[in-house]
């Protein structure tokens, strides 16, 4: 038992037990004061978003091309991008990631080899994502010669969001109890029958609901596709293996970063967009676990 | 799943290998990533050190990456991006340990369910978002009014956002750390008479202590390697300041810069890139392995 009281705090009796119930009180009013600060934070952030973005947001918006004359400017090629991009990294991925995370799961014995593995993984969720970027420039754009396309950054992305897949997957495959692979073994299944057969079902809402936050994620990212040569001005939809295409978060910095009152507002209708479709996945998430897990229940 | 010549036939045991080393291939891909990008960052900075000597980037005190005479000292960056996360870390740590002992402590269950999901709702605002705010409500509508003379970047304005976007992550886990302390603890402490506070005081702070410290070092290495939220409050502006109204540059923004602006490979710009990437890298990587050390080392085993 290490719980101790470090030399010097000898804790001293307090008799008076309003003085010390008022201390609690205290100290609980400052934790609401806390918590009351965050989610004032969040609803000044919305309401700045929405009362500047939503009237702006119309059809002339998400089906136009962004233009120097505010009042014509849009987010499809942006939209596009994104979307694209998002269906790329999932696609990218997935198999990947699933594979990964039943290797280490199911097969990896506790060997030296297997903990690097997943030490490794552990640390590659904290590298700074713009360093991923860095990596995507050397390699898919020069290294590969993708150069500044839509397929390099969507590279760049998947391996950022791999590792962030690869523990929601394992998170679900660990879930699934023991006693279902036992049962598939006895009945003289090998090991890759065991996982296809029985455990990858059991753990399939847990690894879809993984990859779709993952998608979350990876529509988010702006840093990396800066360095991976995501373009701030484009009119034309994508093209994925030609250059030039743009996704909505570098299409947010490049009209946050001018000062005019109009490019705010437009900076804050695409968030209104990215935000959207950041809620339709999340929800989709949700419906998918709430769906599939249905008639799982242990 | 059985083939139909033998009743005992089993899958050839080669297939199962082959699934086994695919399986193996792609956990290894992990490390795979984790060499190149060091490889990557190695090999481009110590082309930069040739040009630019190791000391002079570490003790110089001007870094002028575009303008002429070009000057590669690095302490600017380093010290607006300690600067910026120290800030942040000021404002996350107490709102994030608050929010985290309440949750963990004196939340009741539906109040939980509630608050949780409003955590990760603002764990997962895309960092650009945030920037935008820093740029349109923290600089000219907040900082404004309560600061006099303060421009519209300021080490301030990305102190707040970075700020909010790691308060999440230090209530979240140390929210996880608390709820860890096994119940005995705290029952043996209302045994004797503690109340409430005395024993989240006493007992099950002292208790978690790891796994808050933990929180806060990679609370500490979000905020460093923070880098969209940062470019739109903090500005472009390396200078060796300790004035939090200034603006600066941190290494995040400096790499941005580089990368917006039309700079040709095999420019002392375009390795300078790389080596501010390297020198990012090595200290999130401190940082995390500090916080997986500090987990290790002062766990409690019940």
């Amino acid at each position: 038992m290490a719980v101790h009281v470090a030399p010097g705090t000898a804790v001293r009796f307090e008799p008076n037990l309003m003085r010390r119930k008022l201390a609690g009180t205290i100290f609980l009013g400052l934790c609401l004061l806390a918590v009351g600060a965050l989610l004032l934070t969040l609803l000044v952030l919305l309401w700045d978003i929405l009362s500047r973005g939503l009237p702006w947001l119309d059809a002339q918006f998400l089906t136009g091309a962004p233009s120097r004359r505010t009042e014509r400017a849009g987010v499809l090629p942006a939209l596009v991008g994104t979307i694209e991009i998002a269906v790329l990294v999932a696609l990218i991925t997935f198999p990947v990631g699933v594979a990964a995370a039943i290797y280490l799961e199911e097969y990896a014995k506790d060997s030296r080899l297997n903990r690097l593995l997943r030490t490794n993984i552990a640390n590659l969720a904290g590298v700074p994502s713009i360093v991923y970027g860095i990596f995507g420039l050397a390699l898919f754009v020069r290294g590969l010669g993708l150069g500044s396309t839509l397929i390099a950054g969507a590279l760049t992305l998947s391996l950022l969001i791999l590792p962030v897949l690869i523990i929601a997957s394992m998170e679900a495959l660990r879930a699934v109890p023991r006693a279902q692979r036992e049962a598939a073994f006895a009945l003289g299944a090998s090991r890759w029958q065991v996982v296809r057969g029985s455990v990858l079902p059991a753990a399939a809402p847990g690894i879809l609901t993984g990859i779709i936050l993952a998608m979350a994620r990876a529509i988010g990212e702006t840093a990396p596709l800066i360095l991976v040569g995501a373009v701030t001005f484009v009119t034309f939809l994508p093209n994925p293996v030609a250059s030039g295409y743009t996704v909505l978060p570098i299409q947010i910095f490049q009209w946050a970063g001018d000062p005019r009152s109009d490019f705010q507002s437009l900076a804050a209708a695409a968030i209104t967009v990215l935000l959207v479709l950041m809620v339709v996945l999340n929800a989709l998430a949700i419906l998918i676990r709430a769906r599939l897990s249905r008639h799982l229940a242990w | 799943m059985t083939t139909a010549s033998a009743p005992f036939a089993r899958r050839t045991p080669v297939r199962e290998r082959l699934v086994e080393a695919f399986l193996l291939l792609s956990a290894a891909i992990g490390v795979l990533t984790t060499v190149g990008i060091v490889v990557v960052l190695l090999i481009e900075a110590i082309e930069f050190f040739r040009l630019v000597p190791l000391v002079d980037y570490v003790t110089g005190t001007v870094w002028s990456a575009s303008i002429k005479p070009f000057r590669f000292g690095a302490l600017p960056l380093v010290t607006g991006t300690l600067l910026v996360a120290g800030l942040a870390l000021t404002i996350a740590i107490p709102l994030g340990l608050a929010s985290g002992i309440y949750l963990a402590e004196y939340a009741s269950p539906r109040v939980r369910m509630v608050l949780k999901p409003v955590l990760e709702l603002i764990a997962g605002i895309p960092t650009v978002v945030l920037g935008f705010f820093a740029i349109n409500f923290v600089s000219p509508v907040l900082l404004k009014s309560l600061v006099p003379g303060i421009g519209g970047f300021s080490v301030l304005a990305g102190g707040i956002v970075v700020g909010i976007l790691v308060t999440p992550l230090i209530a979240s886990l140390s929210e996880d750390a608390l709820r860890a302390v096994p119940r005995s603890l705290r029952e043996g402490a209302v045994a004797m008479g503690a109340t409430k506070f005395e024993v989240v005081r006493r007992i099950v702070f002292p208790a978690a202590l790891s796994g808050i410290m933990a929180s806060i070092i990679l609370a500490m290495s979000r905020a460093v390697g923070e880098t969209m939220a940062v470019v739109l409050a903090v500005g472009a502006n390396p200078q060796l300041t300790v004035d939090v109204r200034e603006s600066v540059q941190t290494m995040t923004a400096f790499i941005v810069q580089i990368s917006l602006g039309d700079t040709p490979a095999g420019s002392i710009q375009f390795k300078a890139l790389f080596a501010v990437g390297a020198t990012l890298f090595l200290m999130t990587l401190a940082l995390n392995l500090l916080s997986d050390r500090v987990v290790a080392r002062f766990r409690n085993r019940y």
